[in-house]
Order: structure tokens, then sequence, then C-alpha cells
């Protein structure tokens, strides 16, 4: 099973993630974002980051946890690659990323993302596996 | 032509109904032909059409522009109109890039004087507008209060420190500035995004292309719009940055809260939002504002550069090159705006998600120079093709609240496109039809290829016959920077 597919919409981005436990899916929701942004072979664990975010439910959890993130990528020019959840429930999310920060020299830009959207997200789980879609807006 | 899965009814060659049924409080009315709307119907663009007229306080209808495509929340070349009462304010039905616009230069060049040039043009424009990621003017380092100026006074601001004249500011829609912003509604955030983006392109769909007049339909308006066959042109298309997604994202979350606490039932979290009077329907409104004009200053400080690069490329003085603005449009807004409904004056809130406004002539928020043609309507197409100049109308005016179309329109999504794009270089094809082209990342360019955007020629044609906006002018690229 991939961690992610990338879905077809007319003017932005979509992915379809999975993942065994929900903490392996919004990991791999993670991964999925910033292999769109940059080709993450390229990209090694340099520096470390914790993050905790918190949101009304399992949904709004994922939209702000991809938004954390893409938040210290336009500010800190981030590129992050592992990611690690330490502790999470529905409202709640504590994790360690690893990344570095963007070398022109190194790194290439794929894709810029704009934002996380609401549109057409959702988290489901069938068959002991977990899934997720979310669409971006780019 | 009937679809059994949205109940379409034909109205006229140029416009579709879909019927108010279930929970819509008004139709949605698509404008298209027959062909596009066969095309329209490949996305969920309808759906999001229909969404929107779940809104409360939405007036008269649901409108979608022949360019609309499935986007998040409202469709892209989604119009919407809310009463000031009843209705509500929603950020998804302006987008997170707030206040993307297009604006257009006109220069005393003509095309033949600079064609042997284009290749220093390109290079200078590329090197003088930051495109690409943490990339900015060396030379502009602002403050926290700095940006709290530009937020409080859009293209005023950059006037008043030099990137631009006074004259300029009258050729803005909204003259640069949309009243009642509040910084101290926007987030640290937002703010802290934006000191490091003002002055910079952004990639995607966004660009600065040089070009030149390639064809006249009414040469009367084209006089008074300043423009003559083969003078060379510069459009300019970028909104908000990062500020402008951050204040989306973080009132798209106050949304989500307003719109359980105020009841609203929503078919789609995206379009989450709240009764315009409410306190988070105007926090939102001022931050918008503050967004809004973010993005102003943007163009006008881009526009600034542009005219250093045709300085040094072609080593002409301002006075030789004429630049000045045609006009500056927003397409991505929710503005204040008095229109008729059912025969009387009624004050609304139109939202405008991928759509331009288009106000007839001798409307009081038509620029004066442009009374007697309408307010101009800037439509730019993919890298290959061209763009053009509209007008807005009477009809427009009555019919969709004052707004046209936008752009050409995707059709293939980005996936598809790098799809079609691998294997070839598009750079290279764009330079055996005479165009050239500077990205900072080839992959934008694949997923802006020509072919992954409608035909801008057929977009127009149909807001045209439609009667919601008058052809002015066509524009052709010779050279393109993009992010």
């Amino acid at each position: 099973m991939p961690k992610y597919i990338l879905i077809d919409h007319t003017a932005d981005i979509g992915i379809d993630v999975f993942g065994t436990t929900i903490e392996e899916l919004f990991a791999n929701a993670a991964f999925a974002q910033f292999d769109i942004i940059t080709d993450l072979s390229k990209v090694e664990c340099k520096v470390e980051y914790p993050v905790k975010i918190s949101g009304i439910d399992r949904e709004q959890l994922l939209v702000i946890w991809l938004s954390e993130l893409l938040y210290l990528h336009d500010v800190k020019y981030l590129l992050f690659k592992d990611f690690h959840i330490t502790d999470m429930n529905e409202n709640q999310l504590t994790a360690s990323v690893c990344g570095e920060v963007f070398n022109d020299d190194k790194h290439v830009i794929k894709t810029e993302i704009k934002a996380v959207t609401y549109h057409g997200l959702s988290i489901v789980q069938e068959n002991h596996q977990w899934k997720a879609r979310v669409i971006f807006d780019l | 032509m009937a679809d059994d899965k949205y109940k379409i009814q034909k109205i006229d060659d140029y416009r579709w109904r879909i019927p108010r049924e279930g929970k819509m409080r008004v139709d949605g009315i698509v404008y298209a032909d027959e062909h596009m709307l066969e095309e329209i119907q490949k996305d969920e663009s309808l759906q999001q059409v229909i969404n929107v007229s779940y809104l409360p306080g939405i007036v008269s209808h649901s409108l979608a522009m022949p360019d609309i495509h499935w986007g998040y929340g409202f469709p892209i070349g989604g119009v919407a109109a809310f009463d000031m009462d009843e209705g509500v304010v929603s950020p998804g039905g302006v987008g997170y890039d707030i206040n993307c616009g297009v604006r257009l230069l006109r220069t005393g060049l003509s095309r033949v004087e600079i064609s042997n040039k284009l290749e220093s043009v390109v290079n200078t424009l590329f090197v003088n507008i930051p495109s690409g990621v943490g990339s900015h003017r060396k030379d502009l380092k602002l403050s926290q209060h700095e940006v709290k100026n530009v937020l409080k006074n859009g293209a005023r601001w950059a006037i008043s420190h030099g990137y631009g004249t006074k004259e300029d500011l009258e050729h803005i829609e909204e003259k640069g500035c949309i009243p009642g912003a509040d910084p101290e509604l926007v987030s640290n955030r937002a703010i802290e995004r934006g000191l490091a983006q003002l002055g910079t392109l952004g990639s995607g769909n966004h660009f600065v292309e040089v070009g030149y007049v390639s064809e006249i339909y009414d040469e009367e308006t084209a006089r008074v719009l300043g423009l003559e066959k083969d003078g060379v042109t510069i459009v300019v298309h970028t909104g908000s940055r990062g500020l402008g997604y951050q204040v989306c994202d973080d009132f798209i979350r106050v949304m989500i809260d307003a719109s359980r606490k105020y009841n609203i039932e929503l078919p789609d979290r995206q379009l989450c939002c709240a009764p315009i009077n409410s306190p988070e329907g105007k926090e939102y409104l001022a931050a918008m504002a503050c967004a809004a004009n973010y993005a102003f200053a943007n163009r006008q400080m881009i526009t600034h550069w542009v005219r250093e690069s045709f300085e040094r490329a072609l080593h002409v003085s301002p006075k030789e090159s004429k630049i000045s603005l045609v006009y500056d449009v927003c397409h991505n807004i929710a503005k204040f705006e008095e229109h008729v409904v059912d025969g009387q004056k009624k004050r609304l809130c139109v939202h405008r998600k991928g759509a331009t406004r288009a106000f007839p002539p001798n409307h009081p928020d038509t620029p004066d120079a442009y009374k007697s043609v309408g307010q101009p309507v800037l439509i730019p197409g993919d890298m290959g093709r061209c763009s053009y100049v509209l007008v807005g109308t009477e009809k427009a005016y009555y019919d969709t609240f004052g707004s046209t179309c936008h752009g050409a329109g995707r059709v293939m999504s980005r996936n598809q496109a790098m799809k079609i794009a691998k294997g070839r270089s598009i750079a290279q094809e764009l330079k055996e039809k005479g165009i050239l082209v500077r990205a900072d990342s080839r992959a934008t360019l694949d997923e802006e290829l020509p072919e992954a955007y409608k035909d801008v020629t057929e977009v127009v044609d149909i807001v045209e016959h439609a009667g919601i906006s008058r052809k002015v002018a066509q524009l052709k690229p010779m050279c393109v920077i993009k992010g």
C-alpha cells in the first residue's frame, strides 16, 4: 500500500492518504504534502521541531497539522521529511518533525502549496486501514 | 439540453439555470455555451454552484462565469451577493489568495522597437522581480509597524514610498485601498509571512508578461484606454501572498466555530461563514481588507520594478517608455456595493471568487478617465495564446452584480498537465512560437502549459455574446516571467 496517491482536481491538487494507525495516517499526510512541494530524496534530517496543535475534531486536526507545517515551511524555509507523532487524540496532537532549511543548490521546489483546504475533507477507517482525503490550494 | 444530475434548463444560448430545489434558496445560473457546459459538467463545479445557493441571505442567484471550474467551497468563477441584514460573509467565497488580481500597463513603445531586445527584457525582469522560495528584494527591509501601514493604505503606501506615481492610483479598483482595514485583526503569523513576501510574485499561475496589442475590436474605446495596435503592454498577475493565505486560514477556523454558533447548516465545511453584521463577519471583512491592500501594494511595487527593468534593459528613459497604468482589477474579493434587486437599490456584500468586477459607463466607481466607455476588465489567457481587454456593461450591472469572467480556467488537473508535459520542453516550444519564458521552477512551466487551460477566446466570446462585457483589444505575449 502506498503512503498516498494524488487525485485529479482541476485547479488544485488532492491526496488520498493511507495508514494502518491514525498516527501513521497523519505522518503520511505530512509526507505527501512535502513530497508535492519538493524532491524529498534530497532532504536530510538536520533540524528538529516540536509541534503541538489542537482542533475541534479529527478532520480539523488534520488540516491544522498540515497548515502548521506549511507555515513553518513558509516563514523558516524548512523542508520536512520525517514526522514522529508522539501523542494524539481527537482534539490534540504532539509531534516531533525533522528536515532542513531550503538550499537553492541542493533542493528543488516542485509546487508551491498556498493552503490546506476543508473542501471534500474526510477521514475514514475501513478494514483496519485509515484513509483520508485532503485538497490543497495551489 | 437536459441533464439528469443537475436538471439544467436552457435560458438562452449563453445562460443555463439550475432551478431551486431542496435546500437551495435561489436558482443557480451558469454562463456558458452548450459545448462549454458539457466540459463544466465533467468536474464538481456545478455542485459547488448549488452549495453556494444554500447560504443564508443569498440574493437573486448563485452565479457562475464561463471560466468556472472546480475550486474549494465556492467554484472558481463563482459570484454571489448577500443581503446586508440576513446575509453572510464567507472566507471560502473569497479564497486564500485574497485580492489576487491583474493589472495592465501600456507603454509608448511599439512591438518592433523591442522585438530584438526581448532576451534582455525578460532576464532583467526575472532578476528585478523576486519569485521562488525565500527570494525577496535585498533593498527592502520592513518593520512590523511598516507592514501595518501597508495593510491600512495599500497602493497608497507604495506610492508614498516612491513606487510609482499618484496618477497610478486613479487607475486601480478602489483606488488601491479598500476602506475599513484594521491591522490589529491580522494575526502575528500573517504579518510574519507578509514581512518577507511583500514585492514578490509567487509561483503557480502568477506572472509578469510583456506583450503587444494584436487586435483591436473597438477603436474608440481602445483610444480611451490608451491602447494602440502593436503597442507594447505589460500584464502583472499576483495577489496577497502568504499574508492573504494566513488571513483566510485564520478566519476559516473562526468561521467554523461561528457557523455552529449561528446555526448555519453547511453543505461543505469550506463554505463556513458568519452573518455580515456579526462580530466574526465584521472582523473577517476588516482583516480581508488588509490582505487586499497588501496585494494592491504588491502589484504597485512590481509595477515600479517593471518600469526600472525597461529602463535598464532598453536604455530608454521613463519619458520615452511612457509606462502607465491602464487598470488594476481584483478577482478574489468580497465588497460592499449598491445593486438593483427587484427594481430597488440595495447595498449588498458581493463575493467574487475568480470573477472580475465589470461596472458600466457612468457608474460612480468607474474611473473618471473611463466614464464614457465602462470599467476596464483584464482577462489573462495561458502562456501561449493571448489575453483580452474588455469593458463592463449595463447588462452586467443588472444581471451579474456587475461581474464577468476572470481568465481562461483550467481544463486539466496539474497532475494530467505534468503527464502530458513529460519529455517535452515547454520553454522551447514557446520559444519556437516567439515567446520567451523564464521560470523559477520547471514544474511550474509544465503545470501551466497552454493546453491545461480552456481557450480564453471561447470564454471571452461567451461573456460578450451574453452582453456582460464588451471586447476592446487582444494582447499577445512576447515574454513571460513566472515563479
